[in-house]
């Protein structure tokens, strides 16, 4: 069994992974850049080091500092959070180098699910549906010929692209030429990297998630799908479990397909299969995320298991002692990610929290890695803490988050709150089936 | 007429996609700032010719500070 983690991130996630962490009395280690030297996720640490430098090059990107601490520390585990190194198949190497176990998946398995079209190809071994689509495109002839193939809108995205930048909808074969050249031109500019390929625009998107686990004995347990299609600029704000788009049948595909993939590569450990559903209920694969997700509270809300204990279970090696069959699923939950950024535009804004309290109640959870007198850096990204809630039914969590919202007091900076309050009061989310386009439909009414 | 083109948000100048002299329409974009991991634009208050940068890329700028000038 693992005896010592050192975490390798920051903020809330830190501080989640110090809680499940101190539960199973386990010692934890905290790093921490000197922009984070009075941040409030180093308090519950059992250990804490300071690694120096201000940007994420600098401190929680830079591997061989972090190794060091662990080392250095006696740990014999590092867990990654998500984001900087979570994803990074060469620090998987190097902690297995170090003697550290990474709390996560193999390197080969990152390395084949972070490459888009790898991962595309792989899925579609497996039997995956993946959204109709072309390889690179080169020329505007060339780009003519598929997009009148696949019939319009399309898509144009960027090849180096993510997190929605540089993706650009085409309604028509006649601007396409100008649109081809401006995503590649945008592309250049963004990226430095000018590829670009296209993918059939699906009508009324759904963004629906599938939770796995998988040890290594094989076990395997595929949860209730997360609806995360409330997304502005192209990240996730609000999602739920389970979907009100999903009827059971469409929920057993989605498990089979999310497991055949991870069974079919030989995957261990907490992963998230994402894929797109359209309006009839078909769906195809977006891509693998091989490490803990930012939603995952919701998943661990309607079925009363701690992802993060199970994590470090598989990777100590131990078999999972959960059947499928009993996951006891009699809830609903929401998750609101509190950014500090401008309700209306949606803007970073970084700053100091003059003044910061939390909602409670019964069936609220707040994960946070900021209190009063935090400092929101330009450095890293503006989650400044999660809020869960959950009930009997969808009326219920509704409800609760409502009023948690209301309860929520932070002050000395912008946050999201009236943007959450507005989308979660409105009818449009209330009725439930909404897509991806639901920011634009909310603000069109 | 002088035009002050001021930063949108708080945070640090990522790329400055044009050059002085350039001729610009009102919403094109002249530079790109970052913070918490976002980019954001910062386009032109309306037509001109920029004159001049107040930063180079990679400097810190707060909310509403004069990025550029425009004639």
């Amino acid at each position: 069994m693992i005896r010592s983690i050192l975490i390798s991130n920051r903020g809330e996630i830190a501080a989640r992974i110090i809680k499940t962490a101190n539960k199973m009395n386990i010692s934890s280690v905290a790093v921490y850049s000197d922009a984070d030297k009075a941040a409030s996720f180093l308090q519950k640490a059992d250990e804490t080091v300071c690694i120096g430098g201000n940007t994420p090059l600098e401190s929680y990107l830079d591997s061989a500092k972090i190794i060091a601490a662990a080392v250095s520390h006696g740990c014999d585990a590092i867990h990654p959070g998500y984001g900087f190194l979570a994803e990074n198949s060469v620090f998987v190497e190097q902690c297995r180098e170090a003697g550290l176990i990474f709390i996560g998946p193999d390197a080969e398995s990152i390395r084949l699910m972070g490459d888009k079209e790898r991962a595309r190809q792989t899925a579609q071994e497996f039997g995956l549906p993946t959204v109709p689509g072309s390889g690179i495109v080169k020329t505007p002839e060339e780009i003519r010929t598929v997009c009148d193939h696949l019939g319009y809108p399309v898509l144009l995205k960027a090849s180096a692209g993510g997190g929605g930048i540089g993706m650009r909808k085409v309604d028509n074969a006649e601007s396409l030429a100008q649109a081809f050249s401006e995503t590649t031109d945008r592309a250049e500019v963004a990226f430095g990297d000018r590829r670009v390929y296209v993918e059939k625009y699906l009508e009324e998107p759904h963004h629906i998630e599938i939770q796995i686990l998988r040890d290594k004995h094989g076990g395997l347990l595929t949860f209730y799908e997360r609806e995360c299609s409330v997304q502005r600029r192209y990240q996730k704000v609000i999602e739920e479990s389970p979907s009100t788009s999903v009827n059971p049948e469409l929920r057993q595909q989605l498990r089979d397909a999310a497991g055949m993939l991870i069974e079919g590569i030989g995957y261990i450990n907490a992963a998230t299969v994402e894929f797109i559903v359209d309006r009839e209920h078909k769906f195809y694969f977006l891509e693998a995320n091989t490490r803990l997700q930012v939603e995952h509270p919701v998943t661990e809300a309607i079925t009363g298991l701690d992802l993060v204990e199970l994590q470090i279970r598989i990777a100590s090696g131990e078999k999972l002692s959960l059947d499928e069959s009993t996951l006891p699923i009699k809830r609903w939950a929401l998750e609101a990610r509190i950014y500090a950024e401008d309700p209306h535009r949606f803007y970073p804004s970084p700053g100091m929290i003059t003044v910061y309290r939390e909602p409670d109640g019964e069936k609220v959870r707040v994960d946070s890695g900021y209190s009063t007198r935090g400092m929101l850096t330009p450095y890293y990204d503006p989650l400044i803490a999660k809020l869960i809630t959950w009930g009997n039914d969808r009326d219920e969590a509704i409800c609760h988050i409502l009023q948690a919202l209301d309860n929520y007091q932070i002050e000395g900076i912008k946050t999201n709150i009236p943007f959450l309050q507005e989308a979660i009061a409105s009818p449009l989310f209330r009725a439930g089936g909404y897509d991806t386009h639901f920011v634009e439909k909310l603000r069109a009414n | 007429m002088v035009i002050e083109v001021k930063a949108t948000i708080t945070g640090n100048v990522w790329k400055i996609v044009k050059e002085i002299g350039d001729t610009v329409d009102e919403y094109d974009v002249i530079m790109i700032l970052e913070s918490m991991k976002m980019e954001i634009p910062v386009e032109a208050p309306q037509g001109g010719k920029i004159t001049e940068f107040k930063v180079k890329e990679g400097a810190s700028v707060i909310e509403e500070d004069v990025v550029a000038i425009l004639e």
